[in-house]
């Protein structure tokens, strides 16, 4: 077929170890495959590495919706199991708009507004916690 | 299939990687008839919970997007459709944390609070068609109640 517009751009997500965190940053447009493939990914890394947190960074995410949203919380829920505490980070206000009227709050989800702060809530950052600028949903 | 503007178009949708497209499509359509951002992405999130539905229960099919007016504002209306098994309870199917697949149950239900208008005719065997619509501004008439 002929495109209207520009061929989608494949979504990519690189998972770094910075000290004792992973860090995930979700990039562009995810397919479902992929997305299901990063949570195994993500998993493996955890154990592989003995990290205690991961830290994931949504702030070049345009859309998340309940799949993506599932995955994110499942990845939440896996790294816990291995030990490691998940921080979601950088997510833009019109996805969490839209998260909420979907009906999709992910309780219980540990978030930041920046990646900076995501690492100062695992106790990475070499500054001690500004009180205000990180939150937890409650459940 | 397309006409000017880039907005009207019909996209198949039997893969993930549909479901990409459907989206990239659906964003630079509403963007390009006004839509703010949040607008968009609640279009687009609707957008992309119905595709899904139409690749995962009715087993692939299409979406139809086509640029519409009302008093003067513009607005963009979808229409998906797929030649599937139909819902058969479609009361159960719009409530919230009721699933046939693997998901959260939020689909429809969802991707119906995120429209301005929305409708869907299906039944056993006939396959189902959602029809969804929203404004680039604040609705001219009153908010369709479902």
């Amino acid at each position: 077929m002929t495109a209207p517009f520009p061929a989608p751009y494949g979504g990519h997500v690189p998972v770094l170890r910075l000290g004792g965190v992973l860090l995930v940053t979700f990039q562009g447009d995810l397919h479902d495959s992929q997305a299901e493939q990063l949570q195994q990914d993500v998993s493996e890394a955890a154990a592989d590495n003995r990290v205690s947190g991961v830290v994931l960074d949504l702030s070049g995410v345009e859309l998340v919706d309940s799949f993506l949203g599932r995955v994110i919380g499942d990845i939440a829920a896996k790294t816990r199991l291995l030990a490691a505490e998940t921080v979601v980070c950088g997510m833009r206000p019109a996805v969490a708009i839209t998260l909420v009227e979907l009906g999709l709050t992910l309780p219980g989800l540990r978030t930041a507004l920046s990646t900076e702060d995501a690492m100062r809530l695992l106790g990475q950052g070499s500054v001690s916690p500004r009180p205000g600028r990180t939150r937890q949903e409650s459940p | 299939m397309q006409t000017a503007g880039g907005v009207s178009a019909r996209l198949p949708i039997h893969s993930d990687l549909d479901l990409v497209w459907v989206r990239q499509h659906v964003r630079q359509a509403a963007a390009q008839l006004g839509f703010g951002l949040v607008a968009q992405t609640k279009l687009v999130t609707a957008a992309s919970e119905l595709a899904r539905n139409t690749l995962v229960h009715g087993g692939g099919g299409e979406m139809e997007c086509a640029p519409v007016s009302r008093a003067g504002v513009p607005g963009l209306r979808l229409t998906f459709s797929d030649e599937g098994p139909g819902i058969p309870d479609l009361d159960r199917a719009l409530s919230d944390g009721y699933t046939s697949g693997d998901g959260l149950g939020m689909g429809l239900g969802g991707a119906r609070r995120l429209v301005h208008e929305f409708r869907i005719d299906s039944s056993p065997g006939t396959g189902t068609t959602v029809t969804v619509t929203s404004w680039s501004a604040k609705p001219p008439l009153p908010r369709e109640e479902a």
